[in-house]
């Protein structure tokens, strides 16, 4: 039987940091994608300009350096702003960015932009009729946006959605590299200690593919509810 | 040019982080990065191609452990089989006597393993999804010529779909290169081993790892550059015609 | 709005100034784990070491209750000036570089830095012409790694590592030929494991001070100047009345 070593408790633990960490970066991703895909389609200039700045730019860039970029200069870059604060007003403030919250930004910002491109397409593959005919039925643009672009756009975004998913999930994994107790960080550490790296790390191993067995599952049910009235795909 | 290196001389006094001795462990690190993602790439790309046709058999057996690897390299976090990898080989009993043991003492013979298996999955699937997208009338067509079974893969099959594959390959290096940061925390000096250096030498993360990002952005798009041209070049028979 | 903005800015971070008030009564300590004896974790997940027992021993003496925020070191001091934590205790070495940017206590322990490796080694004395070609660990940003840097990098391989405890790990798996490290932690972690025999090479080094400095010292934001007093009033008083050598001798004299 699997002897973990006492360690068991904590390596569950860090499954559950590993878990909140990804749907939580997961709801800020699409959040940011949504939105960088309205920028991208907006007529502003500058809104487009931006967005697509961003995009590159965190395309272009490994996960880790971003991280570490976010997470060591964001501490710094706070710093300077509260020791502002301080010298000007007196004020003796300070802003407890914790490694999780730090985490769930750092890999929410990067994943927005693969999100915003997975959107963009999306929304671009949205038949142009069905927008015109919600129009003419007198539908105000929100209501549009709910019933008739945002269901039509899950449809081609699924696919995408579910990869950037899947690599996303693969990523929480660097958080350890940055002080984050996740579960890798749990079995690296455990490996270290007993010098029996496989009893940890194979276990760690299964339980990500179990979690990407799992979310292939629910996606696989997402795809055939908004394929609804498509005919099968 | 008298002008640019005097403004470069300039910039470059006062500053305590970009001495000589750091810029040489950028270089050194562009070195790493470069050798560790060029020779996993091309290790990658050889094992692929077989595997990639493995993957599309018809018996089961043959099909199923293929996909199996596939599976578990894609479906786990790098990080985690370089751990495996890098600690577990120390565990493979008799390996510090073996001739293997200069090579895997070192902490890049234990990454490049690691990414060119990691690299050999995801391009398995590239390879094996642009076969699979083969048209049946090439095929038909090459078996009516009486070409073989081998012959239509190797003239027929492969050409057309690594043509196919083209684009995709293209992400999959980028992210390679991308997914290579990671060396660093097995000691390896790459481009981000050397930014962690100078930033906990310095303290200065900005200057560390934006100088670091920055050197990825170049390679980032040279990448993307390279394939851009090599779609032109390879796709242009899928183009619409000029004119239209 | 963008009035409403100012206020509600302004006021929030009054509210959050006046929890962290000047004089404290709750310290958070930052502190990076494992570094065995000084700070490690049973794996049972609790926190202990010599750090970790005087520590809250001086915050007992001080009448404020202490926290300990687990910090990777090479974001340790960034991690103190943003306020994340109020205090370092985690073997820090006090040296002038550090000195620039915080307020340490006096030292509470001063141990040297040693070279530690196999018993069959062929390195009699460290030298540039003993270690050249060969593979030396350190820890990521520590003095160690400065001074090993500075000296040998030009002939030998550098490997550098996050935590001490990677570093064992690779010399037990025969990858580095010599460490360098606090004593204390070579000592507990290498000449007492048993997987294999370790000796310590050549002299104990406590010199340069510009590299190893006045010994280990608590480290405070520069501007909390009232804080480290009450500290070091506190390791007068563990050291007169004892307290200070039963945790000693718990970690060194076994």
């Amino acid at each position: 039987m699997l002897d973990l070593q006492g360690y068991g408790p904590r390596l569950l633990e860090g499954a559950g940091v590993t878990i909140q960490l990804a749907v939580l970066s997961l709801i800020l991703a699409v959040l940011l994608g949504l939105l960088t895909a309205s920028a991208k389609m907006s007529r502003s200039w500058l809104l487009h300009r931006t967005a697509t700045l961003y995009t590159t730019l965190i395309r272009g860039v490994p996960d880790l350096v971003l991280m570490m970029l976010l997470f060591f200069g964001g501490q710094m870059g706070l710093n300077l702003l509260t020791d502002k604060l301080y010298d000007q007003f007196g004020v003796d403030w300070y802003i407890d960015l914790n490694a999780f919250v730090a985490g769930v930004i750092t890999i929410g910002f990067i994943f927005g932009a693969y999100m915003g491109e997975t959107f963009r397409g999306a929304f671009m593959a949205v038949d142009h009729g069905q927008i015109e005919a919600a129009k003419a039925y007198g539908m105000g643009s929100w209501l549009v946006f709910r019933r008739i672009r945002f269901p039509l756009m899950m449809r081609h975004a699924l696919p995408g959605l579910s990869n950037n998913w899947m690599v996303l999930l693969k990523t929480t994994a660097l958080v350890s590299v940055i002080g984050l107790t996740d579960m890798v960080r749990v079995a690296a550490e455990a490996s270290r200690a007993t010098h029996e790296p496989f009893t940890f790390l194979i276990p760690v191993a299964v339980i990500y593919l179990l979690i990407a067995s799992v979310s292939e599952w629910i996606f696989a049910r997402l795809q055939k509810r908004y394929n609804v009235g498509f005919g099968e795909h | 040019m008298e002008q640019l290196n005097q403004w470069l001389a300039g910039l470059l006094e006062g500053n305590v982080i970009f001495t000589p001795q750091t810029l040489a462990y950028y270089w050194d690190g562009l070195v790493t990065t470069t050798q560790l993602v060029f020779l996993s790439l091309l290790i990658g790309l050889i094992l692929a191609v077989p595997l990639a046709i493995l993957r599309g058999s018809k018996h089961r057996w043959i099909k199923l452990p293929v996909y199996f690897y596939t599976y578990v390299f894609r479906g786990t976090p790098l990080l985690v089989q370089l751990y495996i990898i890098y600690y577990g080989v120390v565990f493979v009993d008799g390996i510090q006597e073996s001739f293997l043991w200069p090579l895997l003492r070192e902490a890049f013979y234990p990454a490049l393993i690691a990414f060119t298996l990691n690299t050999a999955a995801y391009t398995t699937e590239i390879f094996h999804g642009a076969i699979k997208a083969t048209s049946r009338g090439e095929i038909e067509a090459a078996r009516a010529y009486g070409m073989s079974q081998a012959l239509t893969m190797r003239r027929i099959i492969l050409p057309s779909a690594f043509r196919r594959a083209l684009p995709a390959y293209g992400n999959e290096v980028i992210f390679m290169l991308h997914a290579s940061a990671i060396a660093s925390v097995v000691t390896l000096m790459d481009i981000t081993g050397a930014a962690r250096f100078v930033y906990a030498r310095y303290y200065a993360p900005f200057e560390a790892f934006i100088f670091a990002a920055a050197i990825y952005l170049c390679l980032t798009f040279a990448i993307l550059y390279l394939f851009r041209y090599l779609e032109k070049r390879l796709l242009a028979h899928l183009k619409p015609l000029s004119g239209n | 709005m963008k009035k409403l903005l100012t206020v509600s800015l302004l006021g929030l971070a009054m509210a959050a100034g006046s929890a962290q008030a000047r004089d404290y009564d709750h310290v958070r300590f930052g502190v990076d784990v494992p570094y065995e004896p000084m700070e490690y974790r049973t794996p049972e997940g609790e926190l202990t070491g010599f750090d970790i027992e005087l520590g809250n021993a001086l915050c007992e003496e001080i009448g404020v209750t202490c926290e300990w925020i687990e910090q990777e070191w090479d974001g340790i001091i960034p991690g103190l000036l943003s306020r994340k934590y109020d205090a370092i205790m985690s073997s820090m070495t006090i040296n002038d570089e550090r000195r620039a940017t915080v307020l340490f206590s006096d030292p509470y322990i001063t141990p040297p830095s040693a070279w530690f490796a196999p018993e069959d080694t062929e390195i009699d004395e460290p030298s540039t012409e003993a270690l050249d070609g060969m593979t030396i660990g350190v820890q990521r940003g520590t003095l160690q790694d400065n001074y090993v840097t500075d000296h040998y990098g030009d002939v030998a391989d550098i490997s550098r590592y996050s935590t001490a405890d990677d570093m064992v790990l690779d010399m037990e798996a025969e990858r580095l030929d010599i460490v360098f490290l606090d004593f204390p932690v070579g000592k507990s972690t290498l000449l007492d494991s048993d997987e294999r025999e370790y000796k310590v090479v050549g002299e104990m080094i406590t010199e340069p001070k510009e590299y190893f400095g006045d010994g280990f010292g608590i480290a405070f934001r520069p501007r909390d100047e009232a804080l480290a007093e009450r500290f070091n009033e506190a390791l007068a008083t563990l050291k007169e009345d004892g307290t200070y050598d039963e945790i000693y001798k718990r970690y060194f004299e076994e």
